[in-house]
């Protein structure tokens, strides 16, 4: 019955081509315009770490003297809390996070000094984030305890320096001192860049600069406090603007604290720890407030920070309108169309079929209607997505369309007909059979 | 034309009616909307700098050791104002729709807890205020005395200038001369008032902060170097630039140039402002898109009626009724539902405006912009309504003589 009705369907395609055209279109463009926007927020608003983002944890401290205007924390730490978190080793694993630029140059490589960026963190970065490496090792704890001269460099810098060879023994020259390359990165791409992100609430929506590349130098803590002295990138400072000048105790937030508990009980343990440290600084006298603490998981500290660009979520919302009206459109059409064959309808009916069949055979025209609509937007959205591509964005690397967008696209399409062909086909199958034999 | 048996007529169809005022509501409330978002960004995108722009372009020099920061500005002041066509060569700490460098709070009085506003300083030496092209509306501009050495990212004190818009903000219907800020513990004395001065990036707060500006005059110093505004002819400022780089190869062999700062400010504007493009050319191509499958599905519906009707038009036309008429007819059905569509438009187009409002910060939607969404597709229904019509007009009374 079915491929009866699938043979009915197409000669009635095939009757009327410009309305079937129509509809396609309609259809096509509507599901071109969501996919691409869904798609890109599908890429944008993805777990960077499945399976592991649950035990990722980002603590904050409030150092501050007056209370910021929303009176939550600031989004980083100061250099003491930070370290003084990281030293007690409370949590299955922990990494400290601060970022700077430095002049770097590789000997024997001809090319000019060059700025690199250079996440300056601790040797558990590299199992907790599960970074792939291509070549070599990370560092060890011991490299960290004593600021070892050795640095883990990206797929992206060891291309660009040494043509993608194993570069595992050579030399970096950072500023002023000489660093020896210990491990380099498999291709890494976290999106967002996740242990980057903070201050999202100030950016207006515009936080694309959250999906770009990771950094291409990574350098022990404590190494890069010798080699970058005060040039790190600081979140903001308060207060004495006489003591900016050594960071280590300015008045300044810019270092950041992950960590890694893998249970409930030492998630909630590591809470009160983080309220003891902060309590007990505040009667040290070195905070005001001490109860202003808080650990966000890090899907929660993503969410805070509002990290998928306001322009994109609205453009979602913008296409799924536009195919709603796409779908007003589908309907009036599909309407016209079956109800102008109320004659044939009605010949049917009296030759004994039933309404059901009638209204399948509607809506299997419908279906057949909504999978042409899905192949031109499938394309569409391929054209959609590239141009995204060639937009100057910090994702355009990573938009793609994936297996399950692709099946999301036919899935769509063929819903959205089916339920566009929903009403047009209860109609149809309304027709009296009596009345349009008289008619004729 | 009577309306009374359009009515009754589209009361027999209501179904394929309130499909068509469905859609056009929710084109009508997307028009509305989008045309409103895309007037914010071009609003956004040709907002005034408050500087001759064409003239000027940003150099910035890193990778330098602090120490060697005063001998860099010696170098870098002599070795590029003998360029042909440089007209002038100073030390400033950011140019508009550059990287910031002077963001902090402020407060009006020393001991005050409340941080009123986090603004952007400019720090700029000898020449950077002549270079900007500023224009002073009230005060007066910086003399060499008032320029003082920078402590850490700001002199100690200093008399300073700020825009209008930041002194509106901070003491709305007084005179801001005489006024200062504070930042931290230091007193920033207001000697100025500029027309427009727009800070390097975005402010934290909105639109109405994007020029919340101080002018700080200074002495460069191992706390202010680096950064260079370049002024030429408009004609001459690209090349002017390209020699200015090439030129720090040689005589500052040991720095990097930041190529992604080093722009003229038409450059570094476009840039900043790339996004904000982006989205108002996506938004055109809703609007297009929609208003084409919005007249495509009137044309094939009203087509779908004019063959349904072809034998009552017939039986109209024997009896008398001529083409016009039977063209109005069509018209004014057409009429009439876009109408219906607009009036349920309109609400929407509010109620989409008040969850953006609260999503994206965005103003109210003005009033206008709905009898202006109206008369668009008003002109597009009787546009996409006119093929069909015309070959409404077209059948022959004999139709009526005919079985089918």
């Amino acid at each position: 019955m079915f491929g009866y009705y699938l043979d009915l369907a197409l000669r009635s395609l095939k009757r009327n081509k410009a309305l079937t055209v129509l509809m396609v279109l309609a259809i096509a463009v509507g599901i071109g315009a969501s996919m691409t926007t869904l798609t890109v927020m599908h890429l944008l608003s993805g777990d960077p770490m499945p399976g592991r983002s649950a035990t990722l944890f980002y603590p904050q401290v409030d150092p501050t003297d007056s209370p910021s205007a929303d009176s939550q924390p600031r989004d980083m730490m100061d250099y003491r809390s930070a370290v003084d978190l990281w030293s007690a080793q409370r949590a299955d694993r922990q990494a400290l996070i601060a970022s700077t630029e430095l002049k770097m140059r590789a000997p024997g490589v001809n090319l000019p000094p060059q700025m690199a960026r250079v996440l300056s963190t601790t040797s558990d970065f590299f199992p907790m984030f599960a970074v792939p490496l291509r070549y070599g090792t990370a560092w060890t704890p011991a490299d960290d305890a004593q600021r070892t001269r050795v640095a883990v460099i990206s797929s992206d810098l060891n291309n660009r320096l040494f043509g993608g060879a194993d570069s595992v023994g050579r030399t970096l020259r950072l500023k002023d001192t000489d660093v020896r390359i210990v491990g380099v990165l498999a291709p890494w791409r976290p999106s967002p860049q996740f242990y980057d992100v903070a201050g999202g609430r100030f950016s207006e929506g515009k936080t694309s600069s959250f999906y770009s590349r990771p950094e291409d130098v990574f350098l022990p803590f404590g190494t890069a406090q010798d080699i970058a002295g005060n040039e790190f990138n600081v979140f903001t400072c308060w207060g004495d603007l006489e003591g900016l000048k050594h960071l280590q105790t300015a008045p300044c937030v810019w270092v950041a604290l992950w960590v890694q508990l893998d249970d409930a009980a030492k998630v909630a343990g590591y809470r009160r720890f983080v309220a003891d440290y902060a309590a007990q600084q505040k009667v040290l006298g070195r905070f005001v407030h001490g109860d202003n603490t808080r650990m966000m998981d890090l899907m929660q500290w993503l969410d805070f920070n509002h990290v998928v660009p306001g322009d994109v979520r609205l453009q979602v919302v913008l296409a799924f309108a536009f195919l709603l009206i796409c779908l007003c459109n589908t309907v009036g059409l599909l309407l016209a169309k079956f109800l102008r064959r109320s004659g044939e309808i009605g010949v049917r009916r009296a030759l004994g079929a039933s309404r059901g069949a009638v209204f399948a055979q509607c809506l299997v025209e419908a279906g057949m209607i909504g999978l042409l609509g899905g192949l031109g937007g499938w394309l569409l959205t391929l054209l959609g997505l590239w141009l995204v591509r060639r937009q100057p964005v910090e994702y355009a690397d990573l938009v793609h369309l994936d297996g399950g967008m692709f099946l999301a696209t036919f899935v769509l399409a063929v819903l959205a007909s089916l339920l566009a062909g929903f009403v047009p086909a209860l109609r149809a199958s309304r027709v009296a059979p009596g009345l349009q034999l008289k008619t004729l | 034309m009577q309306i009374q048996p359009v009515l009754a007529a589209l009361r027999r169809h209501r179904l394929a009616t309130l499909l068509i005022v469905l859609e056009i509501a929710l084109a009508c409330a997307v028009l509305c909307n989008a045309c409103f978002l895309i007037a914010n960004r071009v609003q956004q995108v040709g907002m005034p700098s408050g500087v001759d722009e064409a003239s000027l372009a940003g150099l910035k020099l890193t990778g330098y050791d602090p120490a060697q920061a005063t001998d860099l500005n010696a170098r870098v002041l002599d070795g590029l104002r003998t360029i042909p066509g440089m007209q002038s060569v100073s030390v400033i700490n950011a140019v508009p729709f550059g990287q910031h460098a002077g963001t902090a709070g402020i407060k009006l009085s020393r001991e005050a807890q409340k941080i009123v506003g986090v603004v952007d300083f400019y720090v700029g030496g000898p020449g950077s205020f002549e270079a900007l092209g500023l224009r002073v509306v009230s005060g007066r501009g910086p003399q060499t005395s008032d320029m003082s050495a920078v402590a850490d990212f700001l002199p100690r004190s200093a008399p300073v200038l700020v825009t209008r818009a930041l002194a509106t903000h901070l003491w709305p219907g007084a005179d801001p001369l005489g006024h200062v800020i504070w930042c931290a513990d230091r007193p920033y004395r207001v000697m100025g008032v500029l027309d427009h001065l727009a800070r390097p990036s975005g402010g934290e707060g909105g639109p109405e902060t994007r020029e919340w500006s101080v002018f700080v005059p200074a002495l460069p110093g191992e706390h202010l170097a680096g950064v260079y505004l370049l002024r030429a002819a408009p004609g001459q400022l690209d090349r002017v630039l390209r020699d200015a780089r090439e030129r720090i190869a040689r005589i500052a062999p040991e720095v990097v140039v930041d190529i992604e700062q080093s722009q003229t400010l038409p450059q570094l504007r476009d840039r900043y402002f790339r996004d904000d493009r982006a989205m108002a050319g996506m938004l055109v191509g809703v609007i297009v898109a929609l208003l084409l499958v919005t007249a495509l599905g009137i044309v094939g519906l009203t087509s779908f009626w004019v063959a349904q009707r072809r034998k009552q038009i017939g039986v109209r036309r024997a009896l008398g009724a001529t083409r016009s008429d039977i063209l109005h007819y069509f018209q004014t059905e057409n009429f009439l539902i876009v109408s219906f569509g607009i009036v349920l438009g309109m609400v929407l187009a509010f109620g989409i405006n008040l969850l953006l409002m609260t999503r994206y910060e965005l103003p109210r939607l003005p009033v206008l912009y709905l009898p202006a969404g109206a008369l668009v597709l008003w002109g597009l229904g009787q546009l996409a309504v006119l093929a069909p019509a015309l070959r409404a007009a077209a059948v022959p009374p004999v139709v009526a003589t005919r079985s089918v």
